[in-house]
């Protein structure tokens, strides 16, 4: 192969933390032009590796290698001038300045003493049009949706000249639409000559976009394969080390009794909008109830609604018969309601407590963990040391910090929790978001044991894959109403896609507007 | 030792060499102003460990940093800024004045209840704002800041009115038996004015360590801490903890005020301005990373440095200003452990490629 | 940067290590000097404890001190003072003298006073002076000023300067010592020009300039053209208002207190100043104690006899010659005692 080929060259990086290797002697290739996707599970190592790439952090071994070019890159700065542009999950942009004032940050051109914005916002509308961003270069960041703040970063990278630009994960935020939107740009972007690295662990847009891939498990390279002679089932085998199921193995419901029940309810939010319009469903024992809808259609508040997060204005819930509207959240999880939130970080656990004070975020006030307002610390840790058994939670101890683990871990951590409450009714929002597919698969299990055991789940996601090899019944939110009611049996993408854009109705009782 | 120490997160050697740095860099400037540093830090030593007076001195210095320490500490780790102990200080002062002067007790009776009602109005103060952040969602910090002034002048018209000492600028004199003044103590000490807060303010560390770390509240309060979302999901009442968290760290600083008047100067005196040993409270606590050994420790640099400064002014003639930036440079570098690696990077660089 | 800071940084520390070390030996710099001109055959040491305001106070401490320097300088006597900063770190700064032999240890104002009666009782061999205050213990020397004399003078020029018979009086808090800077001050209007008017603010403190400064404000708007103050820091408000308005063509005085205040605030908004003689009464009771007279458990009072108050002798700047002649008449009769002012 000619060198001049290679746009960037790994070789032999090894970087070690206390108790782990994180990247043990890897080594790999990015060419020009391509889009070189990076495959691993949640902890594989792979965000470690483009810390080290970026500048963030430094190899114990291993040299690095730009256009043939032995290089040092000690910090992000090295790694920008070396031409290395990185798009971070997380953005880091500065909400009430406007996109050209983001784009420049740090490296802001000056007119004598004065900050040249004009020629600046000129530059950016070129690179806007150059790679069919669209994007207005005056625009505040808080008034334009997540998509496009992700165009934002890629412009700030190649505004800074970035020939390499580093994915992390950048789907993960993303609605279907804006995700295609996003695969062209990159398209786009090699041709321009650019080369991409893409860290994800969706196989279907490793397949869709890129050339080769490069798998890593345990801080190791697996493989590396040319994307075209392979297929998802292989790739997924490589990543988890073993065979997997993507149909998700389930049986049959048999649903019962109502277990919960919502009547007409109505959430108006500060500004006077519907955001909950006159929404009824019920959920029974031994079910799995799938809500289906993009972002933003009244998901959060229906969840916060339910598990007492959220005041309802009118209408009524029923647990067993008995109203539970506008209880407190510790109520109705005491009266047997377990609730795995949207947002793990912000709802989900306290990331700087350990893994056993996370345990018993819901628990900690039984009579079993705190006596006479003491916490019984022995009880708290054999719970936590059970229940890292039981769900298999891969931890170096039950006083790690949360905040320092995977995601998938840290899921396993509520789903855990949120399981040994033995509650009757489960509401899962979101529970594979972020995730890897064996992650995934642990989490659909242990959603359908609890319909098996005769309990009621609600299932609320954005992704209409899981919503329809996991749910038993779907129901399709759009506006805050309900839009239509399914089954996966009776229904597909499409036809569900249609209906959370608004456009379809079939069988729901709700009326639209 | 090894110089590879510094570079250890927990390393014990950053602050001693912090500590050092500072009273090199105190030495400096000392020079340049034509004063002698020896004499001058030695005279501190001898000030601070010179007589067991002094240490007793010492000691009652330490004591109300130790506390205001605590009573921010406490309300940083529910992700609050107190600021507002001065005045927190202020309605313990009065609470423990009103009941050392106007209430007939018999003796240690009297002062248990002066520092209960003291430790209670401080308490009532810090949870005043802690409500008013919970339930009207008014940031801490601007009320906690006025409630400040309103304390000082609040104190100062039931003082005028009810309790001023004729022709002077202070309220009148606690009854004896109100006194908390641990007398064969201090007689030890060479009349150093060492009072039961000694003993309080080492409970304070213990209770802070133990309602943090093994209790209900405490954990509910580091949730609300670090998350108060999470802490909602989970069920707590939010608004109660942080109400609860904000009446302890009034506690803290009432019982400050109550030792004050009831151990050290007997009265109040009618000031214009708060005694900012409040603001001093989040240097300690700040520099003490809100855990109650790290409250304690640099509580007790603190006290030593400012009592000790005194014996460089007067064995070396240091003036006031001169003193408090070299105790500003200490406190600099030891709250700012990075400053220390980064100085000595090229040395432990060059030891690294010699091996 | 960071570059420069890694080389020059440790550099800079060595040599001041180097500095330290030679540091030890170019010897002391305290306030005393090598006594070169010592006359008295015992060489006293004499401390003094500021209140919680500093050395360069203007006012009192500045005063004391200047008295202490002064008897360094001729007679060689070893000076020294400390500066509170805490009302708790009081005690310790006076027992810090009394520890370390001092023959006489000065506190500077009243505040000090409980704290002195305490020491002063543990330690009766030990010597203490204060300032403004009338406590009587055998090892203290207390000193007092008649105010009331001192504002009984400054009342008659302010009796016959002003133009709108209305004149104003700001005080610090009501005390006994500022009570009788009012009544003296009214009596010298009233001797003088019944029809004046004194209007009469009690600020409530003692350092907030700009309640002094509202205090003022007040004052001229109701009409007053001249406001004497004995307030402190406070007073200084009234000086700047004073200056705000002269600036906008109004004619309108401010009297000064303690020291001669025109010196501080200029000749342009002070009319005169009372000034009161700290650092003569510290001097001379300093002496009195290296003679061995010295009076303890005595109130010493000093007023227009003993020459402890006084109008600036600046004052004929901007006061006119026949109003300082009617002055002149009235300090002859309260020093022969023909007039008694009365402090309240």
């Amino acid at each position: 192969m000619n060198k001049a080929d290679i746009a960037l060259e790994l070789k032999g990086i090894t970087k070690r933390f206390p108790g782990i290797v994180a990247n043990d002697s890897i080594s790999f290739q990015l060419k020009r032009g391509e889009i070189h996707a990076l495959l691993g599970e949640n902890g594989a190592g792979k965000s470690t590796l483009m810390n080290i790439v970026f500048g963030l952090y430094q190899p114990e071994e291993g040299e690095i290698h730009i256009n043939g070019v032995k290089a040092m890159i000690d910090s992000p700065n090295k790694a920008i001038e070396l031409g290395i542009g990185m798009v971070h999950q997380h953005f880091k942009l500065v909400e009430p300045f406007t996109v050209t004032e983001n784009i420049i940050l740090g490296s802001e051109p000056k007119r004598g003493m004065r900050i040249d914005i004009k020629g600046a916002s000129k530059k950016v509308k070129e690179l806007s049009e150059q790679y069919g961003f669209d994007i207005d270069p005056m625009a505040t960041i808080d008034s334009i949706s997540v998509g496009m703040q992700q165009r934002v970063e890629i412009i700030k990278t190649l505004y800074r000249g970035a020939d390499i630009l580093i994915f992390d994960e950048p789907t993960a935020v993303l609605t279907p639409q804006e995700i295609i939107e996003l695969l062209e740009i990159m398209k786009r972007l090699v041709a321009e000559g650019k080369s991409i690295i893409l860290i994800t662990h969706k196989l279907k847009e490793i397949m869709e976009i890129a050339d080769t891939c490069t798998i890593i498990r345990r801080g190791k390279v697996i493989e590396s394969v040319t994307v075209k002679d392979t297929n998802p089932q292989e790739l997924a085998e490589k990543m988890v080390g073993k065979a997997v199921n993507f149909k998700t193995e389930k049986q049959p419901a048999h649903p019962t009794e109502v277990l919960l029940e919502a009547k007409d309810l109505v959430v108006v939010d500060r500004n006077g909008k519907h955001v909950l319009n006159h929404i009824s469903f019920s959920l029974h024992a031994g079910e799995i109830v799938g809500i289906a809808g993009v972002d933003g259609n009244g998901q959060t508040e229906l969840i916060e609604s339910l598990t007492g997060m959220q005041s309802v204005n009118s209408g009524d819930i029923l647990l067993k018969g008995k109203s539970i509207v506008n209880h407190t959240p510790r109520n109705i999880s005491e009266s047997g309601v377990s609730h795995i939130p949207q947002d793990r970080h912000k709802h989900g656990l306290v990331l700087d407590f350990s893994v056993s004070e996370n345990t018993i975020l819901q628990t900690y006030h039984h009579p079993e963990i705190t006596k006479r307002g003491f916490i019984n610390v022995n009880a708290r840790d054999d719970m936590a040391t059970r229940l890292v058994k039981e769900f298999d939670i891969r931890t170096p101890g039950i006083d790690t910090r949360v905040g320092s683990m995977s995601g998938g871990n840290q899921q396993k951590i509520i789903i855990a929790r949120e399981i040994d409450k033995d509650p009757q009714v489960m509401i899962a929002a979101q529970p594979t978001r972020g995730l890897d597919v064996g992650a995934i698969e642990f989490v659909h299990q242990q959603l359908i044991a609890q319909r098996d055991q005769g309990k009621a789940v609600l299932l609320v996601s954005f992704e209409l894959e899981e919503i329809l090899n996991v749910a038993d019944r779907i129901l399709v939110l759009f506006d805050g109403q309900i839009v239509g009611e399914t089954t996966p049996e009776t229904t597909n993408e499409q036809e569900l896609g249609l209906m959370m854009a608004g456009k379809y109705e079939r069988g729901g009782s709700s009326e639209t507007k | 030792m090894k110089l590879n120490e510094i570079f250890k997160r927990e390393s014990l050697f950053v602050p001693i060499i912090a500590i050092v740095l500072g009273l090199v860099l105190g030495a400096l400037v000392m020079y340049v102003g034509g004063y002698d540093p020896i004499l001058a830090y030695h005279s501190m030593i001898t000030q601070i460990f010179g007589s067991t007076f002094d240490i007793g001195e010492t000691i009652r210095t330490i004591v109300p940093l130790v506390m205001c320490g605590l009573a921010v500490a406490i309300s940083f780790r529910a992700g609050m800024f107190n600021i507002g102990v001065d005045g927190q200080i202020i309605m313990g002062s009065l609470g423990a004045l009103i009941v050392g002067t106007q209430i007939d007790l018999p003796p240690f009776l009297h002062g248990l209840v002066a520092i209960l009602v003291g430790a209670l109005f401080g308490g009532l103060w810090g949870a005043l704002v802690g409500y008013l952040k919970a339930s009207k969602g008014i940031s801490e910090v601007v009320t906690s800041i006025m409630l400040n002034f309103i304390a000082l002048y609040f104190s100062q018209l039931v003082i005028n009115q009810f309790m001023l000492q004729e022709g002077t600028q202070r309220s009148q004199m606690i009854k004896d038996s109100a006194s908390i003044q641990m007398s064969w103590l201090s007689n030890f000490a060479g009349g150093a004015r060492i009072h039961w807060g000694f003993i309080i303010a080492i409970l304070a560390v213990i209770f802070y360590q133990v309602y943090l770390n093994k209790t209900k509240w405490g954990y509910e309060l580091r949730a609300v801490g670090h998350n108060p979302h999470a802490a909602n999901y989970a069920g707590m009442n939010v608004s109660r903890v942080i109400v609860r968290t904000m009446f302890i760290s009034g506690v803290f600083g009432g019982l400050v005020g109550a030792f004050d008047v009831l151990g050290v100067f007997k009265y109040v005196a009618i000031s214009s301005t708060t005694s900012g040993l409040g603001f001093d409270g989040i240097a300690v606590s700040l520099l003490g990373g809100n855990t109650a050994i790290g409250v304690l420790l640099s509580g007790m640099l603190i006290g030593a440095l400012t009592y000790g400064s005194q014996g460089m002014s007067f064995g070396a003639g240091v003036p006031g200003e001169i003193i408090r930036m070299v105790i500003g440079f200490i406190i600099f570098f030891v709250a700012a452990p990075g400053i220390v690696r980064l100085l000595f990077r090229p040395f432990h660089k060059k030891t690294k490629k010699e091996s | 940067m960071r570059k420069i800071m890694k080389t020059v940084l440790p550099m800079v520390l060595t040599l001041s290590l180097v500095l330290t070390a030679c540091g030890g030996k170019t010897g002391t710099n305290t306030g005393a000097a090598d006594g070169d001109t010592a006359t008295s055959d015992k060489k006293l040491k004499i401390g003094m404890v500021t209140d919680l305001g500093s050395i360069n106070d203007k006012s009192f401490n500045q005063s004391a001190w200047e008295a202490l320097q002064k008897l360094n300088v001729d007679h060689g006597y070893d000076v020294k003072y400390l500066e509170p900063k805490s009302d708790s770190e009081v005690m310790p700064n006076l027992l810090q003298f009394v520890k370390g032999n001092y023959d006489l240890t000065w506190a500077t104002a009243f505040t000090l006073a409980d704290a002195v009666t305490q020491l002063a009782g543990e330690y009766p061999n030990a010597k203490f002076g204060i300032v403004d205050s009338d406590i009587v213990v055998p090892n203290v020397a207390a000193i007092n000023f008649k105010e009331q004399e001192g504002a009984f003078l400054v009342g008659v020029i302010a009796g016959l300067t002003t133009k709108t018979d209305k004149i104003g009086f700001i005080g610090g808090m009501k005390i006994p010592v500022i009570k009788r800077f009012e009544a003296g001050f009214r009596e010298g209007i009233k001797a003088v020009n019944p029809n004046a008017k004194l209007i009469v603010n009690y600020a409530g403190v003692f350092n907030r300039v700009d309640v002094g400064k509202s205090a003022a404000a007040t004052i001229y708007n109701e009409g007053a053209d001249i406001i004497f103050h004995a307030a402190g820091l406070t007073g200084n408000g009234a000086f700047n208002e004073a200056k705000e308005r002269k600036a906008i063509g109004e004619n309108v005085w401010v009297i000064g207190v303690d020291k001669d205040q025109s010196l501080t605030f200029g000749d342009d908004v002070t009319l005169t100043s009372m000034i009161k003689k700290v650092d003569e009464a510290v001097y001379q009771i300093s002496q009195d104690l290296a003679e061995g007279n010295f009076p303890g458990g005595k109130v010493t009072t000093m007023g227009l006899k003993e020459n402890g108050v006084d109008i600036a002798s600046t004052s004929s700047k901007n006061v006119a010659p026949e109003v300082l002649k009617t002055v002149e008449e009235y300090r002859q009769k309260i020093i022969n005692g023909d007039i008694v002012v009365p402090t309240e």
